[in-house]
This record gives structure tokens, C-alpha cells and sequence, in this order.
């Protein structure tokens, strides 16, 4: 079966989970809601897309979408090699969706990885914590509003005066 | 006289730091093993010691600046990664590549592929106390990184491809120069499966260490040679064909048992196999550009062009300063490619501008790194370096 029948009878299945289904440069996207992301990716399982193969997030504060945060999930089945992509739109306000560790064991790094990078939760992840930054760190830095210099990292390092320099400033 | 019985000897478990800085980790990654005895009961790698925030600085650099910082994440293979990053970029922007690009693409990414796989034999094998084998292999990266030099100007940091095209052509007499090291490397390919393959010590430290099992495979996202030392018949190459991969013939390496050995298996046969798909690339390869119409503005001009011509200078600064050139659609590609270690996908979303919106790396280090602490428990303290080793990963690309 095609990705875009499996997509459309996805819809069918679960009218009110699913919010589109759109397609760029032959790759098939399938956009849903968030809090029902469990039940589609079960049922795209179930349909054949059984391999995750990437599981990442975008933030959508200047590009548009229906929700401040999309979750993207990359599918692949390697029976028919088709690929499929679920977009889970979560709000700014609660930016937290089911985990999908249950269905796939990679979930658990990727998704701790969107959440030290994104401060997204996933709900029921049975280690959520911080995995590139440290676990005091402050902030989320993929979001579109954490700049990339600035913004109290360098407050962090305070400024040492070597004695050599304290000399040469003197004279 | 007493026997000492089981009882008397109970021990306290004790935790072990591994790494960060460890000889035997390749990289900046830190392992906490819970040991019992010799035994690893349990294992919690920790990474993010290299973390560099590669995609926040992709948000940046315009697509072609970032291929300069593809170089950087698998440092071993930085040609696959070229390729791939402007694969997706392709992909996105919807420009299709001459021939002769393709081609030239192919076979540096298999020569890749060969220095990757060689060092990866050779690190597992010095790491278990086999030092010969690390040498042969050691010795003739360093001749395909010479080619490498030859090529791009550089051993590591490539920087090779361009959106639409590659950087420049390779030079006159270059598959001389190719087909004398690949000479070599079937030599040596052979020097070191006589040196391992029957080798005692070799078999008692690599057969069923550990194993991963097909499902596991699965569920744990795994790909490249160690998916196919599971016996799961997955190659990007052949399965989703990129680059006129299907124009070439070569065979999918796999094994059944999913251990150490068998990945070692799997990466000795795909050196062979990359071998037979150089000596292809080569001897079709076709004529003609190696940038497509540089009037799109994606392409810099070539660099006499730009050096010599008054012409070529303008459309240089065209095409590199902001809000000029470069018009990319709104939308979004991901683009799966088969590197030395795995899937290595590239995920761009575009809206519009000169820097991509979002740039994803889908990292084959990282997700196969995630199984590690399932294979290491049970197994005594020795086949960490092993299961590690096999596992090949590159720190730059696990945290990016």
C-alpha cells in the first residue's frame, strides 16, 4: 500500500486526531495533534511503518504552523521501503505529548534529547532528563527565542584578572 | 582443610567511572558501570562532553556554509557527510546534479566508507591487545587520505561538495593515483582477515559479545553494519537508491549472529564491496560539469573564474552576500543516506530564507550508541572496550 492511502486512511480512522496531510518533494507528512500522538504512531505501526528512524522538533515561533512546537517523526517501513512523516503540533503554553518509548526503544535518547534542547515533555518517559547539556543548565536553546551568543551564558564565566595583565594595565 | 566457599567471597559492588577521557572510548563519552566483581551489572553512559549546538549554528549559515560544519560531525567520513547534507539541500531546493557529480561523489564516499571501516577494524583490534592489524589499517588510510588531499585540498575537513555540484573536478590521472591504493587495500583487507579471522584470542573476545538481537535491531533504531550483522537485509544504497547507486553492482554485506565478530564480518566484506563500486565508479565515469547552471544562485563560480574575471567576482559576492541569491521553497526534506555507521539522514526545513529554518542531523552514533547499556550488561568489564569498539562511535557526531 502507498504512504499517502495509509496516511488517508489514518484520517479516516482517527478524524479528530489528524489535522492534514500534505506532501513536499515526494515525502508524504501527516499532521496531528499532539495528545494523540501515541494512537497514530500505533496505528502506523500496525500499518506496516514499524522502524523510527529520526524523531526530532521545530519550533514553528516564525515559520507558522498550527502550534508553537512540531514533534516530526520519520517512518520507515522496510518491507515496502516507504517513508512517512507524523507532524505532532503541541501548544507553547503546555508543550507536552505521550511518549512513544513504548512503541520504540530509540524514543527514549531522541526524546530526551528534545527535551533538554526544546523543553518539551513527553509524558510517561521513564528517564526524562537532560542529555547533551548539563542538568543545572538554564534554557533551551533550539527554541527559536534563545539567541545563539548572549543571554546570561557569559555572566556564567566571570572575568579573571591575571596578574601579568593587572601589571601591564597599571603602567 | 576448609574449601573457601561462594559465600565467603560476596564482594560490594562498585561503581566505575569510564571516561570521560579514556584511551579506550575514542572520543569524550563517560560510561558509570555498577561491577560486580568483573561483571558489569549495570552501565549509564553519559554523553554530551562534545555537544558544539551544530543546529543552532545551521539556523546561521546559508546552505552552503554549512557543509563547512557537516566536515566536523563524523570527523572519520567527512565526505559522506558532505554528500548528504547537500543531498537534502538538493532534495529541497529541487535541484538535480550532472552525472558526472554523482559519480565522482560515489566513489568518494566508498573511498570513505574504506578508511572508515579500516580504522574501526583496526581501533577494535588494538583495543584487544592486537596491534598489527591497527597498523596495516592505519597506514593505508593515511594513503586514501592522501587522495582525499589530492581531491579537496584537505585530509579531514573536505568541505567537498557544493549545493548543485562539487567544489571542483578531480584532477588528470586521479583513478591512476585511486586504483594503485585499492590495490593496496585488497592486500591488506586480506593481511588483516589472515591475522583475525582463525585467530584464538581474536574469536574468544569477539564471538557473542554482545549480541543484538533482530527485534532489538528494531525497537533500538539501529542501521548500517551493525543492523546488518543482525541479519536484517537493510541497505540504503541498494533499498532507497541515491546518487545512481542502483547503476552500480555490488552486494549487501550481512550476518546472522548480531555479536562483535560479526559486525567485523560485515565491515571486512563491505571494504571488499567498496572497493568493487570505486574501480566501477571509475572506469564509467562519465564527462562533463561538475556544478549544475550556477545561475540559480546556489552555486558559487568556479574559482578562476572568480580570481581572474571581473564577471566572475560580482556573481561571487552575489551569491554570498545576505538577501541576494538563494531563494529555497517553504517546505521541508529528509534525505536518508547509507554512511559508514548507519542512516545518516539530513532533515531541512526551509521557510523561505537564505539560512535554513531547522537543520537535523539524524545521528547513526547516537541511536546506536543507545542500545549500549542493554548489550554491556551481564558481560565482565573486558568487553567494554570490544562492544564500544564495535559500536564505532564518533563523538562529534554524537553530540553534534
Amino acid at each position: 500500500m502507498p504512504t499517502e492511502t495509509i496516511l488517508s486512511k489514518i484520517k479516516e480512522r482517527l478524524p479528530d486526531a489528524v489535522l492534514d496531510i500534505t506532501e513536499f518533494a515526494g515525502e508524504h507528512i501527516l499532521h496531528v495533534k499532539g495528545q494523540d500522538i501515541l494512537k497514530v504512531l500505533t496505528e502506523l505501526k500496525d500499518d506496516g511503518f514499524h522502524f523510527l528512524a529520526d524523531l526530532t522538533a521545530i519550533d514553528n515561533l516564525t515559520l507558522g504552523g498550527f502550534e508553537r512546537f512540531a514533534v516530526s517523526y520519520h517512518l520507515l517501513s522496510h518491507k515496502t521501503t516507504e517513508r512517512a512523516t507524523v507532524k505532532a503540533y503541541i501548544s507553547e503554553e503546555k508543550p507536552s505529548l505521550p511518549s512513544v518509548e513504548s512503541l520504540w526503544k530509540t524514543a527514549d535518547w531522541q526524546e530526551r534529547e528534545v527535551f533538554d534542547l526544546y523543553g518539551i515533555k513527553f509524558e510517561g518517559h521513564p528517564n526524562l532528563i537532560r542529555i547533551m547539556n548539563p542538568d543545572d543548565y538554564d534554557g533551551y536553546p533550539l527554541r527559536k527565542d534563545y539567541p545563539r551568543l548572549g543571554r546570561k551564558e557569559r555572566g556564567d564565566f566571570p572575568v579573571i584578572d591575571r596578574p601579568i595583565q593587572k601589571k601591564k594595565r597599571q603602567e | 582443610m576448609t574449601r573457601v566457599t561462594e559465600q565467603t567471597l560476596e564482594t560490594d559492588k562498585m561503581v566505575l567511572n569510564f571516561g570521560p577521557q579514556h584511551p579506550a572510548t575514542h572520543g569524550t563519552l563517560r560510561i558509570i558501570m555498577e561491577l560486580e566483581g568483573e561483571t558489569v551489572t549495570k552501565a549509564t553512559p553519559e554523553i554530551g562532553y562534545l555537544h558544539s549546538g551544530f543546529e543552532k549554528l545551521g539556523e546561521d549559515l546559508d546552505f552552503n556554509q554549512y557543509i563547512t560544519i557537516t566536515d566536523r560531525m563524523n570527523y572519520l567520513s567527512p565526505l559522506c557527510n558532505n554528500v548528504a547534507y547537500a543531498l537534502a539541500a538538493e532534495k529541497l531546493i529541487g535541484i538535480e546534479v550532472s552525472k558526472r557529480t554523482e559519480y565522482i561523489r560515489v566513489l568518494m564516499c566508498e573511498l570513505s566508507r574504506i578508511a572508515d571501516h579500516l580504522l574501526n577494524v583496526g581501533m577494535l583490534a588494538v583495543d584487544l591487545g592486537a596491534m598489527t592489524a591497527f597498523l596495516y589499517g592505519f597506514k593505508l588510510r593515511e594513503d586514501i587520505y592522501d587522495l582525499f588531499e589530492i581531491a579537496t585540498g584537505t585530509r579531514l575537513t573536505t568541505s567537498y561538495t557544493l549545493v548543485g555540484g562539487l567544489m571542483r573536478d578531480i584532477p588528470e590521472g586521479y583513478d591512476k593515483a585511486v586504483l594503485k591504493v585499492l590495490d593496496e587495500v585488497d592486500e591488506v583487507a586480506n593481511d588483516i582477515e589472515t591475522l583475525l579471522n582463525k585467530n584464538r584470542i581474536w574469536q574468544d573476545r569477539t564471538k557473542n559479545i554482545g549480541i543484538i538481537s533482530k527485534d532489538d535491531a528494531i525497537s533500538y533504531g539501529i542501521s548500517g553494519p551493525m543492523a546488518r550483522a543482525t541479519g536484517i537485509e537493510w541497505d540504503i544504497r541498494v533499498n532507497e537508491p541515491y546518487s545512481r547507486y542502483d547503476e552500480f553492482d555490488f552486494d549487501v554485506a550481512i550476518a546472522l549472529n548480531g555479536d562483535v565478530f560479526d559486525r567485523y564480518l560485515v565491515r571486512m566484506e563491505e571494504i571488499r564491496q567498496s572497493i568493487k563500486i570505486c574501480r566501477q565508479s571509475l572506469s564509467k565515469m562519465p564527462a562533463g560539469d561538475v556544478i549544475v547552471d550556477p545561475g540559480l544562485g546556489y552555486s558559487l563560480p568556479p574559482k578562476d573564474e572568480v580570481y581572474n574575471s571581473i564577471e566572475g567576482l560580482i556573481y561571487h559576492f552575489e551569491v554570498t552576500m545576505p538577501n541576494r541569491g538563494m531563494v529555497p521553497p517553504v517546505g521541508e526534506a529528509y534525505v536518508p543516506t547509507e554512511s559508514p555507521n548507519g542512516e545518516l539522514g539530513f532533515y531541512i526545513v526551509s521557510d523561505g530564507n537564505r539560512t535554513p529554518y531547522r537543520v537535523r542531523t539524524r545521528p547513526p552514533s547516537l541511536i546506536n550508541y543507545s542500545i549500549f547499556s542493554k548489550l554491556i550488561e551481564g558481560h565482565m568489564l573486558s568487553d567494554a572496550p570490544a562492544i564500544l569498539g564495535s559500536i564505532n562511535i564518533i563523538a562529534g557526531e554524537l553530540d553534534r
